[in-house]
């Protein structure tokens, strides 16, 4: 079947193409980020465009071993790469290098290489020769969990170097099996997760959970179009909630289990009739019970588990910052009113600053980082400040700017156009991704097809929702275009095998 | 299977949206928003403030009165402060780690992003310490600017000090902005708009770490500081320094004037204090010093203080008597004591002997007149009408009105007319009787010193003056506001002066006359009067105007020395010294003597009179 010559036959094109410019667009915009007036080559090897360029060079070179491989090659030797990727991971907590914290380099000579790059694509073969085995049906128990243990064990191994985005990333396969199977509603239930999360922090428990409770009353009884229950209860509910914001009873701990109590109660009443024997009656309210005490302990986790820089990022997330600053000036007023106490102006000044100092906290790094990204891309517009001319890109106000925060640049200096033309070829390439892995013939393919779109789509939500602050602060590079040589060589790798088997699909029987 | 085979919509549309959901974030943000627009020049865009030099002043002659020495200001932006020993740092400029949290917190209440100055004016001596490791800690700069020095150490009231503008200043003045100094008294204070310059500004293009990476649009929007005005003042710093030496240790004031242009050649206020004591951080510990200070050095006893003027108003009352016809020069009272108390002297046969005798039954007589004309049968009434006239006429001489002098924070002093008498007293409770104390300066009549020199002025110039000022030269224009080139004139016939100024030469060189210590020598022929008001809180205030030469006069003056008693005995001789000094520089030996008694009088503590 060897075709020598030709190892560009039956090659997806559009995907190459979206590649090609992903990977020029990430040349010049690192070219601009580290740009200099001091500097004068291009090529200069001392200066990151120039190093990049070297990089590119070597991804096209593995590329075109990729290609001139046979798929075979990689469907036969899954197993042994994911071993011995897995075995690195484990080295690299041993011998590895120490850089910004976290222990994922190995350092031979000049060059550093991170193995956890390389893990992505090990797994991704691993888990799609697994999956295509004959007779796994994604149904059974046994099946979810070694597709799990496949994919959480380098997971694991990469939290120990103190990586969590990396570790994060193997999130995307969820997305993989889903489409192999997996039930949606445990995606489903992992967004709402998110999501409740989220509005807890903001809104506070209680709000919540009475929320919650209010759309579980409604849900359940229109559900069996019972309007005069849904009222009634919707009344009777309300009063109790008055009762507990007019007294305040939410601050103390037992009325509020006692509140959750009795919300409970009139929950389950006030469906008992429509819903009276049924088995998703019960369900229904075990599942609220159990939202409750997942909503009540987000407040928990995050003040009590989360350590203080990952509650930094959610809180500049969440926009706490004008929060707290309003905090700050309201308690200010109440101090320079005339005729308070001493103690109790003391007690205020305390009030102020402890204040004044989670905001400090929150001002340095990640929220400036934020903060800066946002005034960089901001500040663009519509046609950008032009090539080389981003003074937020030039004057190093923007962090990581050449790597995590490179789209920065690329919003500054290219504004909005700019911008929308790279979602749009992230987008285009993600489509064609699922659309070539549908048309595989071999499940393989289409599992790897999948895995290949699910990983460089989650770096790209993490990595853009992070500099428009859409996102917590999380260190993952964007797919082809930050600089640095692992992360282009392992998306690279990850791809191309891809484009070899989408290459091969009609050789392969089904 | 085939049913999966539709999660790849459910997959592709969890894509696309996320696209969308992006794509309208950033078009938010890039598009519609215009903030960060705002914030990204904010961050890169330094305002460097280049403080102008204070315009220099000079005395009449040319010598320097005030120039500027450079001053550093440590200044800081909050933000860009990272963990610095701060030990070290307090050390290095010499203050204490909590003051070193007070300005911190100060300046970081004011913006965290925009400078504010941590230390004032600093020494070059310590600057040049502080410059050599700034590069330790991050965030703090050095701004340059200008402190004010005085080489002459005297003319403190005069010139004034500078200091920091306060909030409500810069909420009324669009110019000035937190930081900027501005003229608070004197000079400084009147001609701050010439003095001050126009500060400029200068763009620069910062990195995060507060670098300098070059100029804003290569400078096109920068601006040069442009040096204030250099004034000079009519002032004569010999003359001035000279009065300040005779006043010393002693309480009161030497206005000089050249009455031909009515410019102020020494203005004296004793006591006063060194200039330099209110320069840059020193004024933090002087100010207090000399505001509580029981004899009140800051006070300008020339221009707020508001005394009787005592005898030397007669002149005044002579004047207006002829002007109004009811005595001629030849006209003669007797000395009746019991009008009003007298010393020993024979009667005055006319205006001259009444002047160089200071005869005060005589006043009480010629003010009579003046308000008692028979206008009205009432004699209230008729003594209303009269007081009605004459406060009017005694008005232009500058009485009871704010001279339109360049210093601020000058008096009016007092002449009281109708209205004041019948608020006093009320209406038609009141005649010639109650009030003929005014007759001869006492009473409710006040006037400051410099409307003393003034009225020395008039008389010397026979009827008119030009409102007295400090202003000679502006530089880069050849004029002086209008207000000072405008002559006034007080309303009295050029001829009435003839017997006044007899009788101003009489008093001093006729016998009889009330100031024989103040002749200088025969070249310098000095006309003047004496006062010696009367004060309820204790000793008399001694009181002399004079002005010389007789012909064509160069100099006219008023001293005043508070608790010193009869004005020939301290207030002529000064002020006759003062005239020899400004006429023929330097004191005559034969006047030594008097100057030496004059420099080693102590005034200040005399008993008070019970």
């Amino acid at each position: 079947m060897r075709r020598y010559g030709n190892i560009f036959a039956n090659v997806d094109w559009a995907t190459i193409l979206i590649y090609l410019a992903l990977v020029f667009v990430g040349w010049i915009n690192i070219y601009a980020a580290v740009y200099s007036e001091e500097h004068h080559s291009i090529f200069d090897i001392s200066q990151r465009y120039g190093k990049q360029l070297m990089w590119i060079g070597f991804a096209f070179i593995l590329a075109l071993v990729i290609l001139m491989l046979e798929g075979h090659f990689f469907t036969s030797f899954a197993y042994p790469i994911y071993g011995v990727i897995m075995f690195s991971l484990i080295a690299v907590l041993l011998l590895g290098v120490k850089v910004n914290g976290a222990t994922s380099w190995f350092q031979i000579g000049s060059i550093k290489i991170q193995p956890s790059e390389f893990a992505k694509f090990a797994t991704v073969l691993a888990l799609s020769k697994y999956l295509s085995g004959l007779s796994i049906r994604m149904q059974d128990f046994k099946t979810k969990v070694y597709a799990i243990a496949i994919i959480v064990l380098p997971a694991l191994l990469i939290l120990l170097q103190n990586d969590t985005g990396s570790t994060l990333v193997y999130a995307a396969f969820v997305l993989v099996l889903y489409r192999e199977g997996l039930s949606g509603n445990i995606l489903l239930f992992g967004i709402l997760a998110i999501i409740v999360f989220v509005l807890t922090l903001l809104f506070g428990p209680f709000n919540i959970i009475i929320t919650a409770a209010y759309a579980y009353i409604i849900i359940y009884t229109l559900l069996k179009f019972n309007v005069k229950a849904t009222l009634v209860s919707l009344l009777l509910f309300s009063g109790l909630v008055f009762v507990f914001f007019n007294y305040e009873l939410s601050q103390n701990l037992i009325y509020y289990g006692l509140g959750m109590l009795l919300f409970f109660l009139i929950a389950f009443l006030a469906t008992r009739k429509e819903m009276k024997g049924k088995r998703s009656h019960y369900l229904g309210v075990g599942i609220f019970v159990v939202a409750c005490l997942y909503i009540y302990s987000i407040d928990f986790t995050f003040n009590k588990v989360l350590k203080e820089h990952q509650r930094t990022r959610i809180t500049v997330l969440l926009g706490e910052e004008d929060k707290l600053i309003e905090q700050i000036e309201n308690l200010k007023l109440q101090r320079d009113v005339e005729g308070i106490s001493a103690e109790k102006k003391q007690q205020i000044r305390d009030d102020i600053g402890a204040k004044r100092y989670s905001l400090r906290e929150l001002r340095q790094g990640n929220g400036w980082n934020i903060k800066q990204s946002l005034i960089a891309i901001g500040s663009g517009g519509f046609t950008g400040k032009g090539f080389l001319d981003g003074t937020q890109t030039k004057f190093d106000f923007v962090p990581e700017q050449s790597t995590d925060f490179i789209f920065c640049t690329i919003g500054e200096e290219w504004g909005f156009m700019g911008t929308f033309v790279l979602v749009v070829l992230y987008i285009a390439i993600f489509l064609r991704l699922i659309f070539l892995a549908e048309r595989q013939r071999s499940i393989f393919s289409r599992i790897y097809g999948y895995s290949v779109a699910a990983i460089l789509f989650f770096h790209f939500l993490i990595n853009i929702g992070m500099t428009i602050g859409l996102a917590p602060v999380i260190g993952i590079p964007l797919p082809f275009i930050s600089y640095g040589g692992s992360s282009l060589w392992s998306f690279t790798i990850l791809l191309f095998i891809f484009i070899k088997l989408d290459s091969e699909r009609l050789n392969v029987l089904r | 299977m085939n049913n999966l085979s539709n999660r790849k919509f459910i997959v592709g549309l969890i894509f696309l949206a996320v696209g969308v959901i992006f794509a309208i974030r950033l078009f938010s943000v890039q598009v519609l928003n215009d903030e960060y627009k705002v914030d990204s020049d904010q961050n890169v865009l330094r305002e460097i403030i280049q403080y102008p030099a204070r315009g220099l002043v000079y005395d009449r002659n040319g010598e320097l009165l005030v120039y500027n020495e450079a001053a550093y200001d440590l200044m800081v932006i909050p933000k860009q402060v990272k963990k610095i020993d701060t030990l070290a740092f307090c050390k290095l400029l010499e203050i204490d780690t909590a003051e070193y949290r007070e300005k911190f917190t100060k300046a970081r209440d004011y913006s965290s992003y925009k400078p504010s100055s941590f230390v004032k004016e600093i020494s070059s001596i310590s600057y040049a310490n502080i410059q050599e490791q700034l590069f330790k800690y991050p965030g703090f700069f050095v701004q340059t600017r200008t402190l004010r020095k005085y080489p002459r150490n005297s003319a403190a009231h005069i010139l004034g000090y500078i200091g920091e503008v306060n909030q409500s200043t810069i909420d009324d003045k669009p110019y000035y902005r937190s930081g900027d100094y501005i003229g608070k008294s004197g000079l400084e204070y009147s001609y701050e708009n010439l003095l001050r310059g126009q500060r400029g500004v200068k763009r620069i293009l910062v990195d995060v770490h507060n670098r300098e990476k070059g100029s804003y649009k290569d400078g096109a929007t920068d601006t040069m500081a442009v040096t204030g005005i250099a004034i000079k003042t009519t002032l004569d710093i010999l003359l001035q320094e000279y009065g300040e030496l005779l006043m010393q240790n002693k309480k009161g004031s030497i206005v000089a004037i050249e009455p031909k242009t009515g410019e102020i050649l020494a203005l004296v206020s004793a006591p006063n204090y060194d200039p330099n004591m209110l320069v840059g951080r020193a004024v933090k510990k002087n100010y207090p010093v000399l505001s509580q200070d029981s004899l009140n050095p800051l006070f300008n006893r020339a221009l707020m203080a508001q005394y009787p003027p005592g005898s030397i108003f007669k002149t005044v009352q002579a004047l207006i008597g002829m002007q109004q016809g009811v005595i001629t020069e030849n006209s003669g009272f007797s000395c009746i004591k019991s009008y009003v108390n007298c010393h020993n002297h024979p009667s005055a046969g006319n205006v001259a002997a009444s002047v160089k005798m200071s005869c005060n039954p005589y006043y009480y007589s010629v003010f009579k007149r003046i308000l008692m004309q028979g206008r009205s049968k009432s004699i209230f009434k008729d003594s209303e009408l009269g007081l009605g006239v004459w406060a009017k006429q005694v008005k232009k001489f500058g009485f009871g009105q704010r001279l339109a002098t360049d210093l601020p924070g000058i008096k009016r002093g007092n002449v009281p007319g109708v209205d004041f008498y019948n608020k006093w007293y009320g209406e038609g409770r009141w005649a010639f009787s109650t009030i003929y104390s005014l007759s001869i300066g006492q009473g409710e009549v006040e006037v400051i010193p410099l409307q003393m020199a003034n009225l020395a002025t008039i008389i010397a110039n026979k009827g008119y003056y030009y409102a007295p000022h400090l202003i000679k030269e502006i530089d880069k224009t050849d004029t002086i506001p209008s207000i000072y080139r405008k002559k006034n004139d007080v309303g009295i016939d050029k001829k009435y002066f003839d017997p006044i100024l007899e009788g101003m030469y009489g008093v001093v060189y006729e016998p009889g006359g009330t100031a024989r210590r103040a002749r200088i020598h025969d070249s310098i022929v000095v006309c003047g009067k004496t006062g010696t008001a009367q004060n309820p809180h204790g000793e008399d205030h001694s009181v002399f105007i004079a002005f010389a030469p007789k012909d064509n006069p160069e100099i006219a003056i008023a001293v005043y020395v508070e608790n010193a008693g009869f004005g020939g005995t301290w207030a002529a001789p000064i002020a006759s010294l003062m005239i020899e000094k400004y006429m023929a520089d330097t004191i005559s030996t034969k006047n030594l003597a008097k100057e030496k008694r004059i420099l080693d009088a102590n005034l200040m503590n005399v008993i008070p009179k019970k």
